[in-house]
């Protein structure tokens, strides 16, 4: 079938099963949305590239499938660049086509040019410039099986005009589809080496104070369930960390929650103190381990990663997996049956006793407002988290609401968090939150937002509005970048340097009124609950809530950067309590 | 020892589809993970599709481990050979303009027959010539020539295959 290569780029994508496709026209990509009226992609146009790119992360959290964004050249490809090193960082799959000049032109500075492929090389997975309409095809094909196999992560293809624009004689092409893949250099691998297995397997048999360490390739992996078993059958206990809340239910007896510098005191101690530590689809990240050398220095540990290069990268593991996480853990499922199962694990009790005495002594806890007080924004969580669906997604933003969202949210459900771990973007939670809506419309989606992250991209409340996804956003305005001004105080002798946002301005009822949203402000405890009922029963349009919190609250417990895990500073309430 | 004077250094033989971009991808990636080129060479294989890099990194500034991970995770680089000095062969290639009034002239032809070098260029002052050796023995003819006064030097970066089987297999065995 002849075709010009802007039909054949929709139509590769249609191949691809994309359903949606977050982006922004402008002259270099303006072919292609010509192509784009006749398709049955739906498109949903966002009011900066930025919130495109967030926006295909939060359906690829929300749903598992590759997020599609597609945005013209210059600026608009510079503008996407936070996304893609975002979802480098946490492994997400994602498609992004950029515009690009013509390919004659492409080197000359012509207008809107920029070397996309060259700046975009080290936050992607692996990128295109696309220089033959006829290759169109082929090189969709691989983007979306590159972005979508071994450990996920984003994968950017340029463009150039002419091979898209029907008036250009180099876009015509011959239609062809692609059935396999020309990549020489790249074999994702799925099993783990048997024998790693029956070792691991032996390890975990012998181990008296063993903790499951587990991470964003768990969620990867479709690896929840395979996770569960692993954890009942052996009753050892799970953390899950900030890219796997959800990935193991917060209600479980065995889950001890989210470790690491914001991580409640047991999920820390217990892998401080432990003397194995099953890391699945966990990287060891610094916000985790604490001061590296001094962390869990007791314990042997299992790595098991899809990605052979974190094998090692931070801390020398004594047996090493590399393989997909749900496929490795099934496999060592059935090597501990086949060693006798629950029946070979040894008593663990004494260990146990440990780990229930620090939950009963070190437990999240905060003050409630007193009088004139503002809200505790704890509170307005702890309201939130049962006032919605167990199954409701939440979106976050990155700073103190993030950390509060984590520990006081009770995530039951696998992709019901979609968060900014690894960059830590401020601002990525009203996008991300209206691309999981994109992929979820059955669920209920709120947004927990900071003012300042809010002020970075409230301007997609404007697509929520006019394409018509109903978020909800809980704003959390305690009028400062109130993370850095937690270490100002603590670290800083509360010499505050530029981190006060102001209380009032903007106003944020009469801003979220004006983006197209229901606006409601809550000063007072008793009007929290009351507030995110009347949310809840809004489904016609997005809403703000607006929660006047204090300044002054900070996060706890914190181990503060550098510092050894075993200093875990906790709440000024437990500080007397013996370890 | 320092990677420059020869110690502390691998070499690196990587196969990498021969498209655009791939070297830029190769030394970004050694940018951006903190490792450190000492050299590199870059020539198309036998085969078309693909091109070969010989990479010498200084072994204490990077795990060498990450290093090799780190490439093979480049969606275009194909293969990796991790080569040791002793166990490969290693070639050079340096060509160098050195000072040579007439009346000296004569001795450092004398360096040139020694090392087996080759004159390839002569002026009525100075003489070119190349030499391809092991990188040691570039080292010491260059060490021997800088006293006349090196005017140009350029060395191509080692180039190395590994070594071959000696032993032939026994006749006899089934």
């Amino acid at each position: 079938m002849n075709m010009n290569g802007g039909q054949a780029l929709m139509k590769a994508l249609e191949n691809e099963g994309v359903d949606i496709l977050f982006g922004l026209p402008g002259g270099a990509i303006l072919p292609v949305y010509d192509p784009l009226i006749d398709s049955s992609i739906r498109h949903v146009l966002v009011r900066h590239e930025q919130g495109a790119g967030h926006m295909a992360e939060g359906y690829a959290h929300a749903t598992g499938r590759p997020g599609v964004a597609m945005v013209t050249s210059g600026p608009a490809a510079t503008n996407i660049v936070t996304p893609l090193c975002d979802a480098y960082m946490d492994s997400i799959p994602m498609v992004v086509v950029t515009g690009q000049v013509p390919y004659a032109a492409i080197g000359t500075d012509a207008f809107q040019e920029c070397d996309t492929t060259g700046i975009t090389m080290s936050v992607t997975k692996h990128n295109y410039l696309v220089t033959e309409a006829a290759d169109i095809p082929q090189v969709i094909h691989d983007a979306f099986y590159i972005a979508t196999t071994g450990r996920p992560g984003p994968v950017l293809v340029d463009i150039p005009k002419d091979i898209v624009d029907p008036n250009n004689p180099r876009s015509a092409m011959e239609w062809y589809t692609p059935d396999s893949h020309d990549l020489p250099g790249y074999f994702p691998n799925q099993a783990g080496d048997a024998e790693l297995i029956r070792q691991a397997a032996k390890l975990i048999c012998e181990a008296e104070r063993p903790v499951l360490y587990t991470g964003g390739g768990i969620l990867k992996s479709r690896g929840a369930e395979a996770l569960l078993e692993l954890a009942e059958m052996t009753g050892i206990h799970v953390v899950t960390t900030l890219m796997n809340r959800g990935g193991f239910p917060d209600d479980h007896p065995l889950c001890l929650g989210m470790p690491g510098m914001h991580g409640n005191y047991t999920a820390v101690t217990a892998m401080q103190e432990a003397d194995l530590l099953i890391a699945l689809g966990a990287r060891f990240d610094d916000r985790v381990t604490g001061k590296v050398g001094e962390f869990a220095p007791l314990a042997k540990i299992i790595h098991v990663d899809i990605d052979s290069a974190e094998l090692g990268k931070v801390r020398r593991p004594d047996v090493a997996i590399q393989g997909d996480c749900r496929v490795v853990i099934e496999e060592l499922v059935k090597a501990l049956k086949e060693m006798g199962g629950s029946e070979a694990q040894p008593d663990r009790n004494q260990w146990r006793s440990r780990i229930s005495g620090w939950q009963e002594r070190f437990p999240l806890t905060y003050e409630q407002s007193k009088g004139d007080e503002l809200l505790k924004p704890q509170y307005v969580l702890e309201q939130l988290r049962d006032s919605t669906p167990s199954d409701t997604i939440v979106a976050s933003g990155v700073g103190q609401h993030q950390m509060w969202t984590s520990q006081y949210w009770k995530f039951n459900h696998p992709y019901t968090w979609v968060n900014s771990g690894g960059l830590g973007t401020m601002g990525f939670a009203i996008p991300a939150a209206i691309g999981a809506k994109a992929g979820r419309p059955d669920r209920m989606v709120w947004a927990v937002d900071g003012d300042g992250c809010f002020q970075m991209t409230a301007q997609e409340l404007v697509t929520a509005a006019t394409e018509g996804f109903p978020i909800k956003v809980a704003l959390i305005n305690n009028a400062y970048l109130g993370m850095v001004r937690q270490w100002q105080e603590m670290f800083y002798e509360e010499r505050y340097s530029e981190v006060y946002l102001t209380r009032d301005v903007p106003d944020y009822k009469m801003w979220a009124e004006a983006l197209g949203c229901v606006g409601l402000r809550v000063e007072s405890p008793e009007e929290v609950g009351p507030a995110i009922a009347q949310a809840n029963e809004i489904n016609d349009q997005p809403v703000v809530v607006e929660f006047r919190c204090e300044a002054e609250e900070n996060v706890f417990p914190m181990v503060p950067a550098g510092m050894s895990n075993s200093d875990v500073v906790v709440d000024p309430s437990q500080r007397d309590q013996p370890r | 020892m320092t990677a420059a004077d020869g110690g502390g250094t691998t070499t690196l033989v990587v196969r990498v589809e021969n498209k655009a971009g791939v070297l830029a991808r190769v030394a970004g990636l050694f940018a951006r993970r903190g490792f450190n080129i000492e050299s590199l060479a870059v020539a198309p294989t036998d085969d078309e599709r693909f091109s070969r890099l010989t990479i010498v990194v200084g072994v204490d500034a990077a795990p060498m481990e990450q290093v090799v991970k780190q490439l093979d995770k480049l969606v275009n680089v194909v293969d990796i050979q991790e080569l040791n000095p002793s166990a490969s062969v290693e070639r050079e290639l340096m060509m160098v303009t050195v000072r040579a009034e007439p009346e000296i002239r004569g001795q450092i032809l004398d360096l040139v027959r020694i090392f087996q070098a080759t004159v390839l260029n002569v002026g009525y002052d100075e003489i070119m010539v190349s030499l391809t050796g092991s990188p040691s023995r570039v080292d010491d003819f260059e060490g021997l020539l800088r006293p006349y006064g090196i005017v140009d030097v350029q060395r191509t970066g080692k180039v190395a295959l590994p070594k071959l089987v000696k032993a032939a297999p026994d006749p006899l065995a089934p």
